[in-house]
């Protein structure tokens, strides 16, 4: 008992001294928090126009003020606040999208990589197929079907990221139902479903989490290329990639329009990544190895 | 293959039939009668089923007809081998870039690990794939066309210019007129668009040729090209990098097919005359007839490109090659 304590404790420290993992966990956590509390920290309403104060700079340039501090758009609305609230639909399409594209892709993973053959042929083969259609304009496609809103966006996104969960996984799975322990399972003649749940499913754990990470990361980028073509959530809920086209329009005049959007984007995407990036240096047992080396 | 490009027609076919947004009804003015409408429809052949509309569709592209945009009353094909040139020159030059940067900066922090060079890599590596390439391109924009303006950020070629195309290839097209102002206007406007479509490209050419030369380099015969007394440059570039580019072939290849389809955004930021540009527009005014055409032809490049890549990895890998 005390060795297996030991060993979790060992695992803690492995993941709080992986710097990336830190930081990774840091961004998500802060991006958590900002999309739960933005109604009560924004200092302003995100949809509260001031004409009078229009295209505002930064409050440590010239000509700004503490009460705008990132600034207004070309509406007089608070830059700052619309940040917090464009988390909040980064979230939701990350944490909703990423779920349920995992939900499609994953069993069917399991699936083909175990029963292969026939089943195989005609997951792969449809996968295939899917993965032929260029995923920027399936999505821009849907969204002109699905029309404008939030769970709209995140249905755009499950439908056309699903294939990346089941495309990796599915390798995955090959390389598991070869091992030993597989076999044994099966000549035990333990049923099929139950080698798939409880013997090969635990085992494509550490790449699912990684996968999952990423795949925040990318629908956090989707949601925004679809906003800023003027197809994801409706025009009164702020959102990162309208933002930033918005802000394009006034590019000469108030960079800082565009620009903290921009940030946004780029330091949730970097976070997100160095996350996964270190969670599989953490995860991953072969690499485990070569660091004991 | 040809399965694959049925299949993409078909979802193409299906998904756009229930698009809510009649374009027949977008064309018309406002006091157009019903009578209209429906004579205009059957003009565009949508007042049948879809399986019927499919099969006639299916009938004209086995004969390379692929209808009338209903947008811009032009010919499909021909709007769409108008644009390809533009789009392909792009993607064309965004992999040359990244492909040269990538397997540098890879093979250089393999060589100097640890050193700055090594971090630098890490670093350019984990940005480039958390930056997409719309984002490279703002950036781009913001610090060297507005900050500091170096380049230009819009178009192919300045407006001076009015270049009857050759082969649409505009980098190709002034060489053959011997127009080197042309040229080197052409040039400058490639720049920002191709690198921030490469960038994120070279983020993974990184990793690949990182990854793969880790594994070559602890082949025997590496060892013995250093037993051999060979300089470490000598064995890394002409006996290991060989190697370590058999899975960056596979990776770029395919990379460039979802890059053909992948430039919606730079080319809209850019205001680059190609074929994603075209698609948006298209899907905004409901031009059935054109999103298709453009639908089948990336998938069509896409499935070749496959194609392509695993022919040449057959050639470049001789464990297969003799297998």
């Amino acid at each position: 008992m005390a060795g297996r304590k030991k060993e979790r404790f060992v695992q803690i420290k492995r993941f709080l001294t992986n710097g990336k993992v830190l930081f990774g966990s840091i961004v998500l956590l802060l991006l958590v928090f900002t999309s739960i509390t933005a109604p009560f920290i924004a200092p302003h309403d995100p949809n509260e126009q001031d004409i009078t104060a229009t295209k505002r700079p930064p409050f440590w340039m010239g000509g700004g003020d503490s009460n705008h501090i990132l600034g207004t758009d070309s509406l007089g609305r608070d830059v700052f606040s619309r940040l917090l609230y464009g988390s909040r639909v980064a979230m939701f399409v990350a944490v909703v999208g990423t779920f349920f594209a995992g939900l499609i892709g994953v069993p069917l993973a399991l699936l083909a990589g175990f029963y292969r053959g026939a089943v195989d042929n005609l997951i792969s083969r449809f996968v295939d197929i899917w993965i032929s259609f260029p995923p920027i304009l399936l999505s821009i496609v849907l969204m002109a079907v699905l029309g404008t809103g939030l769970t709209k966006v995140a249905l755009a996104i499950i439908l056309v990221d699903w294939t990346r969960f089941c495309r990796v996984i599915r390798g995955e799975v090959f390389n598991i139902t070869e091992k030993d322990f597989i076999l044994a399972a099966k000549a035990i003649a333990l049923s099929n479903l139950r080698i798939i749940v409880k013997e090969v499913f635990p085992n494509i754990v550490p790449l699912l989490i990684v996968l999952v990470t990423l795949e925040m990361g990318i629908a956090i980028i989707v949601e925004a290329i679809l906003s800023f073509v003027g197809l994801s959530v409706e025009a009164s809920i702020p959102a990162w990639g309208q933002m930033i086209a918005l802000g394009r329009l006034y590019i000469h005049q108030a960079w800082w329009i565009m620009v903290f959007p921009m940030m946004c984007i780029i330091i949730s995407v970097f976070g997100l990544n160095l996350l996964g990036d270190g969670l599989r240096e953490v995860l991953d047992p072969r690499l485990k190895v070569i660091e004991m080396k | 293959m040809v399965t694959t490009l049925f299949g993409v027609s078909i979802i193409a076919f299906v998904i756009l039939r229930v698009i809510p947004g009649n374009p027949i009804v977008m064309m018309l003015p406002p006091q157009a009668t019903q009578q209209d409408i429906l004579e205009l429809k059957a003009q565009y052949g949508l007042d049948k089923p879809i399986l019927v509309q499919y099969g006639i569709w299916l009938m004209n592209v086995a004969q390379g007809d692929f209808g009338v945009s209903i947008h811009m009353k032009q010919d499909v094909m021909e709007l769409i081998m108008e644009r390809l040139p533009a789009t392909l020159e792009l993607v064309l030059a965004a992999t040359a870039i990244a492909l040269i940067l990538g397997i540098f900066i890879g093979t250089l922090s393999i060589m100097k690990k640890g050193t700055f060079v090594d971090k630098l890599g890490s670093l350019l590596a984990i940005l480039g794939l958390s930056i997409p390439d719309f984002l490279w391109g703002l950036l781009f924009i913001i610090f060297l066309g507005v900050f500091w303006h170096v380049l230009p950020i819009s178009g192919r070629i300045a407006s001076t210019y009015t270049l009857k195309t050759i082969t649409g290839f505009f980098l190709v097209d002034s060489l053959l007129k011997v127009d080197f102002k042309g040229f080197y206007s052409a040039f400058l406007h490639l720049i920002l668009p191709a690198f921030s479509l490469a960038l994120p490209l070279t983020a993974i050419v990184i990793r690949v040729i990182k990854s793969s030369l880790l594994e070559v380099v602890k082949e025997d015969y590496i060892l013995l090209a250093r037993v051999k007394g060979l300089s470490e440059r000598v064995v890394i570039f002409l006996h290991a990098l060989r190697n370590a580019l058999i899975p960056t072939t596979t990776i770029v290849g395919v990379q460039f097919g979802f890059m053909m389809g992948g430039t919606v955004l730079v080319e809209i930021i850019y205001s680059w005359p190609g074929l994603g540009k075209m698609a948006v527009t298209a899907i905004i005014t409901r031009d059935l007839p054109l999103i298709q055409g453009v639908v089948l032809v990336l998938a069509f490049i896409f499935v070749i490109v496959n194609l392509i890549v695993d022919l040449l990895y057959t050639f470049m890998n001789p464990k297969i090659r003799y297998g």
